[in-house]
């Protein structure tokens, strides 16, 4: 088909060849107005918020079992190392990311350190030669500790099975207690398998280290 | 986008300061007699009518009755490029002589054909596995290489 100069010439529309600044100059004057407004006005500081509790619920008492308040805690606030090994730990961080989220599960904080981790998700390849470090990192971690083996490479050695260099399966070094699966798992996937942990760590006993079995 | 400089171009600026030393030129490359490769790169990198500074990429091939090395250079003056092979024989130890007094950048390159093919760089300051475990047997990416 051929194209019709003249015609597309007609199809810009006239505001495109006025310069930018002249085509915002309306908006810019309504948030100058704004401005101008909110300094006239605020000329003070505002009071912090007091959140008011009612009457009826200040004198109640809770009762709950040492188990399911030192879990609850636990699994309220399991703080990941950032710690990751290849394509996977793009997916790790997204679900950390606004559209996903971990800070629903009070997980945002992704720990520089392995001593203030309670977590450490094999996002990725896990070669022999980084092996040793991943060892040394979780071991460094203080207990309790848990540990998600993220995709099939951390799984077991995935498309790289039988690879010179792969481990097949990153619970070869440390034990695992939740695999995601996926090339790369999606972050729904990984969250989900963050709340299978939740689960898990809920079923916890003070009395034992294992959880109980379903 | 860099000019192609062909082979018989460069031979025959090079045949004219050390003789002898080319196997062959062709439209793609130039090939270089194994034991003469660290002079020849010397004057890729010197001599102002062809003035390689810059070593885009060394690598290997295992052809299994030889094994093929191609070094890319690049002029970032003459905004140039062009390709120079070697070819370098015998399986249990082969070797040829290392570049790393022409162009620094040959360094951690050297080392991983050596890591993965098993060539040995002559005269390379810190010939040594690069991406494996020292204790690894073997060079993975070699034919014969059974994981």
């Amino acid at each position: 088909m051929e194209l019709n100069l003249d015609e597309n010439k007609n199809l810009i529309h006239p505001s495109m060849t006025i310069p930018l600044h002249e085509t915002t100059w309306d908006l810019d004057h309504q948030e100058g107005g704004y401005i101008n407004h909110l300094k006239s006005t605020h000329t003070e500081a505002l009071a912090e918020p007091i959140i008011e509790v009612p009457d009826d619920l200040k004198h109640n008492i809770a009762v709950t079992s040492v188990d399911a308040l030192i879990n609850w805690g636990r699994k309220s606030a399991v703080w990941p190392l950032s710690f990751g090994l290849a394509c996977c730990a793009f997916e790790m961080m997204a679900s950390a990311m606004s559209r996903f989220d971990l800070a629903r599960f009070g997980m945002e904080v992704f720990r520089p350190s392995p001593r203030q981790a309670d977590l450490i998700i094999i996002a990725g390849t896990v070669t022999w030669k980084m092996a040793p470090a991943i060892e040394r990192v979780y071991e460094q971690m203080a207990e309790p500790r848990w540990v998600i083996s993220m995709g099939v490479c951390a799984t077991s050695g995935g498309p790289y099975y039988g690879s010179y260099s792969v481990v097949p399966g990153v619970n070869h070094i440390i034990p695992v207690d939740v695999y995601v699966p996926g090339c790369p798992p999606r972050p729904d996937a990984l969250l989900y398998g963050i709340m299978q942990l939740h689960e898990k760590i809920k079923r916890y006993s003070i009395k034992r280290k294992a959880p109980k079995q379903l | 986008m860099t000019k192609f400089i062909n082979g018989q171009e460069l031979k025959d600026i090079v045949d004219g300061i050390i003789p002898d030393a080319i196997d062959r030129a062709e439209e793609t490359a130039l090939w270089i007699k194994s034991p003469n490769i660290l002079d020849v790169c010397t004057v890729m990198k010197t001599n102002p009518k062809l003035d390689f500074s810059f070593l885009t990429a060394i690598t290997a091939v295992d052809y299994v009755e030889h094994f093929e090395l191609i070094y890319h250079l690049t002029s970032m003056r003459k905004n140039t490029s062009t390709v120079i092979k070697s070819r370098c024989s015998g399986r249990s130890q082969p070797k040829i002589p290392s570049v790393v007094s022409v162009w620094q950048a040959a360094d951690l390159q050297e080392r991983e054909i050596w890591d993965l093919m098993g060539i040995e760089f002559e005269g390379h300051p810190n010939m040594k596995r690069i991406l494996l475990w020292e204790g690894f047997e073997g060079h993975p990416l070699r034919k014969d290489y059974i994981g």
